[in-house]
């Protein structure tokens, strides 16, 4: 039993554990933090798309230190059907600046670093340690945690659940509700490894220069979902997710679309030769901001994927999680710096300072993005993607048939696939939602 | 959509570095004659393919290739036809890149 009291405990040491335990460290305040994995980082599965800003904010230092892959001077959109891809790519020479904006990591690695950044700053960090319950007091307030590997309690004023997307403890302890099979997705991913030039090349890249690839299309099968292929040094990181519901619906297996991306006649020169070296799967929060549970209370807040303080439409979690477990630490050393207690009304600045934030303010414009792309997977992932494929080939086949009956082709397809009502109610229905 | 070749995912667990802890699975299911639709979609949906079927038809998992995942929890859980949690503190799976 550790018979200390610590000022506060953050359970995980994730992305967002990780910046909460920091910023509360830096405070001055006495810090306990508490991971399952073997090392931090060991449980933990991404992209990974790194969000530079906001690890600036956390650590300014961060470039320099920091196990860091590419940094992106390309981002590609493919809309793909069984045998095709539409693309957009974006890549510009203005990426290659001295603070470029995103990298891609590995997180078990960047996740070890990010670990030892906050030892630094004088936390306690304890790893091979699952928390397995929350301590109350006789008034139902938290006041510390019971984990696997001591006997007895660990106190603390206040704690941070830093859990990640499962929230087992805040589950179970009544704070939230458990993950349903419509807002989370299931993604499975591997790792690729080739040499550091074959992936230059392929990739169309110069030195540290990376790129990402989101794809989606006939790929999830008429499932809500996104495949992606992100350029790392001597890796390329490979994956694709669904929402649960549609693979408990259509009994898909994960790892049977997984290969299907795979052999796509797009993907496969990119891996050709490649060991694979890990397959991992992860859940990922999908529901916005219509999901998010109650974020405080009696002596406890809750940070990152736990709260589903997660944007699928742009994919960004990290930095959520980062700027989440961030503002929770400056919440509560205000609070501790007024010498008051921790309890809900006071916590509840917590809230207000995300309210104020791009976390939430990001949530709330696509607050009506996930349930439409759920309830229309079929027209967004199938239909969609099949026409436009079949508009590009028609654009671009060189067969002699006069354009005007090209584009009249194209048109009665588009038509006859989803009708002028259903053309036009998709259009408004996707332009409110994206509003 | 051509037929996909089968995928053989212990292969791909292959990859993967764990630590078991023998004799505690960190998931079981309950006992039952016949198992509930929640219990047939982990057949498909465990992306570790720990649940199977035996030759009386009920729904067997096996632990040593989890994930840790939690997408059977979110399936069968709330039915009450698996009890889920994390493994003891270190054990598990030990992703080396994640
Ligand atoms: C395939 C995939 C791709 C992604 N791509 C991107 C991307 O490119 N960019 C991006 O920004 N986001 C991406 N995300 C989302 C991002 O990974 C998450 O939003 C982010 O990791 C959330 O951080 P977190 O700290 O809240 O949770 P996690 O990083 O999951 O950390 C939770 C930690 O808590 C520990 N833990 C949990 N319960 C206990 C317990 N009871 N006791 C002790 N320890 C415990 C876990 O072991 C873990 O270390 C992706 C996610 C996935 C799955
Ligand atoms: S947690 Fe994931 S990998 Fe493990 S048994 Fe459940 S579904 Fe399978």
């Amino acid at each position: 039993m550790i018979e200390e009291r610590f000022d506060a405990i953050v359970v995980g040491a994730g992305m967002a554990g990780n910046a909460a335990a920091l910023s509360m460290a830096r405070q001055g305040m006495k810090v306990l933090q508490l991971e399952r994995g073997e090392y931090p980082g060991s449980k933990n599965v991404q992209g990974a798309i790194l969000y530079a800003d906001m690890m600036e904010k956390l650590v300014p230092e961060f470039r320099e230190e920091a196990p860091l892959e590419r940094h992106l001077v390309e981002q590609r959109f493919w809309m793909m059907d069984d045998r095709s891809h539409v693309g957009m790519h974006y890549r510009s020479d203005d990426f290659n600046e001295e603070r470029p904006n995103r990298y891609t990591i590995i997180r078990a690695q960047f996740d070890k670093w990010f670990s030892s950044k906050v030892r630094e700053a004088g936390a306690t960090v304890l790893c091979e340690t699952t928390v397995t319950e929350l301590v109350r007091d006789e008034r139902e307030r938290i006041v510390g945690v019971r984990t696997d590997r001591r006997d007895g309690e660990i106190h603390a004023d206040v704690v941070v659940l830093a859990e990640g997307v499962n929230g087992l403890l805040g589950t179970r302890a009544g704070l939230r509700a458990r993950p349903t099979p419509d807002n989370v997705a299931l993604a499975v991913k591997e790792m690729h490894f080739l040499p550091r030039e074959t992936i230059e090349a392929r990739f169309n890249l110069r030195g540290d220069e990376g790129v990402v690839i989101e794809a989606a299309g006939t790929i999830s099968r008429g499932m809500t979902g996104m495949g992606f292929i992100y350029a790392n040094k001597e890796c390329i990181s490979l994956g694709i997710g669904c929402l649960v519901a549609d693979f408990q619906r259509t009994g898909q297996t994960p790892y049977g679309l997984l290969d299907q991306f795979k052999r796509h006649p797009s993907v496969l020169p990119l891996l050709a030769g490649s060991e694979v070296k890990e397959y991992s799967a992860h859940l990922i929060p999908e529901g916005g901001y219509k999901s998010i549970p109650q974020l405080y209370g009696e002596g406890w807040v809750v940070v990152g994927d736990a709260a589903q303080l997660n944007n699928a439409v742009h994919r960004e979690g990290s930095n959520l999680a980062m700027t989440s477990g961030r503002i929770a630490a400056e919440a509560i050393g205000l609070v501790k710096s007024r010498g008051e207690p921790m309890t809900a009304t006071n916590l509840s600045l917590y809230k207000r300072m995300l309210d104020e934030s791009f976390v939430i303010k990001d949530l709330k414009k696509y607050k009506d993005l996930p349930p439409l792309m759920h309830t229309h997977s079929q027209n967004f992932f199938l239909t969609y993607p099949q026409l436009i494929s079949k508009a590009m080939q028609n654009f671009v086949r060189v067969d002699g048939t006069p354009k005007v009956e090209k584009e009249k082709a194209t048109l009665k397809s588009f038509v006859n696939a989803r009708s002028w009502m259903g053309l036009f109610g998709d259009a408004c229905r996707f332009a409110r939602a994206w509003r | 959509m051509d037929a996909e070749p089968s995928v053989r995912v212990e292969d791909k667990l292959y990859y993967n570095r764990y630590l078991v802890d023998i004799g505690r699975p960190h998931v079981k299911v309950r006992a039952h004659t016949s198992p509930s639709p929640q219990l047939v979609a982990l057949l498909k949906a465990c992306p570790a393919r720990c649940y199977e079927l035996n030759d009386e038809g009920r729904v067997e998992v096996t632990v040593d290739g989890c994930i840790e995942c939690g997408t059977c929890r979110v399936i069968a859980e709330p039915t009450g036809d698996i009890q889920w949690s994390y493994p003891r503190g270190g054990y598990g799976v030990l992703f080396k890149f994640g």
